[in-house]
């Protein structure tokens, strides 16, 4: 399955997980805090800049990555052409997309390797509480094995559907797919106990 | 312990698919996707604690960057943006579906109708509401009123909550794991 880091390589993937989250944290806390609109259409620009210098693929990549938000904006700009206030209206939206910016820019530049690693070694220490370190492990091994798997019987599902019936796929494959991952997770459970157990 | 893996798992994975599958539109010419329904089903079917644990380990892989909410969307940008009260909101929504469906001993179709409207529709929306007011510097009623052209959609995702998950439990009573 495609995750959404980029392939284009940029300096910022040399640099830990770790690092990257908690400068991450702080830039995010530090940009809740500006309110002039001067402020935050500078920090605009810094992000902007700092996408580009990465090249302008990349930046396209990253430009894509925030397109779910134009609703938002287009809510906000209404809004505030209403009220009048445009200044609070703008620093909002500066704020929204230079904070999604960043944390895009954060996924963007991570392997999930080391996204999973970073979630291992924080966790580690709840295994005291009897969340073992493995079964998580597993967990999110699994689910990304079997949405493809659970997305192909869907479309077979949807094939049988087209077979017998004239009318659109609708909500009623939802049923036999419920009890295919049911019957998936069985067998599942019965392979790791017959393989030793977690 | 393997099998609660498993179930946990495959249903977090069930979420993602129902968000993703272009061919199950729900009504005509309106964008609503089954994302929601999954997350009600992880509480119908697998209770409050496994429920809220599936939703939560969905939320955690769109956090490592996996692009699974509706529409392919993913990544850390989806926690600073308008959306988040949702997407944290989803774990709750399933652990108080669950919680509605494994207390109250109503016949398996209405305790799933009222697990889904309150865990699903109004604890859901209660953080989703919060979320976008924080974001987007709106009050909460306002952010209340701009959310609430969503609400029918979802409503609709309620009954169909209850027809599978009766379904399921007409099929096969013993994969109902809310109720043991």
């Amino acid at each position: 399955m495609l995750t959404l880091t980029c392939p284009i390589k940029t300096p910022v993937h040399r640099i830990g997980a770790g690092p990257k989250l908690l400068g991450l944290a702080v830039v995010s806390v530090a940009l809740f805090q500006l309110q002039s609109p001067l402020l935050v259409g500078a920090a605009l620009c810094a992000t902007a800049a700092v996408y580009l210098a990465f090249g302008w693929q990349f930046a396209r990549h990253g430009a894509a990555l925030l397109r779910p938000l134009w609703l938002f904006l287009v809510i906000l700009a209404l809004w505030h052409l209403w009220t009048g206030d445009i200044a609070a209206g703008a620093v909002l939206a500066g704020k929204m997309l230079i904070a999604v910016a960043l944390a895009n820019l954060v996924t963007m530049t991570t392997q999930l390797a080391e996204m999973i690693a970073v979630v291992e070694r924080t966790t580690a220490p709840l295994a005291r509480f009897g969340l073992s370190p493995r079964a998580l492990a597993v967990a999110i091994a699994l689910v990304i094995r079997f949405t493809p798997v659970l997305m192909d019987k869907a479309a077979l599902l949807g094939q049988a559907w087209r077979a017998r019936s004239q009318h659109r796929v609708n909500w009623r494959i939802i049923l036999p797919l419920g009890l295919m991952a049911l019957d998936d997770a069985d067998h599942v459970a019965e392979a790791i106990r017959a393989r030793g157990g977690l | 312990m393997e099998k609660n893996i498993a179930y946990i798992a495959l249903f977090a994975a069930l979420i993602a698919v129902l968000g993703l599958v272009p061919q199950i539109t729900l009504a005509f010419g309106i964008p609503v996707t089954a994302q929601s329904l999954g997350v009600m089903l992880c509480g119908t079917i697998l209770g409050a604690r496994r429920g809220a644990l599936a939703a939560l380990l969905f939320v955690g892989l769109v956090a490592l960057g996996l692009p699974l909410l509706s529409g392919g969307r993913g990544g850390l940008g989806v926690f600073a943006g308008p959306t988040v009260g949702f997407v944290v909101g989803f774990p709750v929504a399933a652990f108080v579906t669950g919680w509605i469906v494994e207390n109250w001993r109503a016949p398996i179709g209405a305790a799933a109708g009222a697990g889904a409207l309150i865990g699903g529709v109004v604890v859901l929306y209660a953080m989703g509401i919060t979320g976008f007011a924080l974001v987007l510097g709106k009050s909460w009623m306002a952010a209340a009123g701009v959310m609430a052209v969503f609400i029918p959609g979802d409503i609709l995702k309620v009954g169909l909550a209850i027809i599978i998950t009766q379904g399921l439990a007409k099929l096969r009573p013993a994969s109902i794991l809310s109720r043991p």
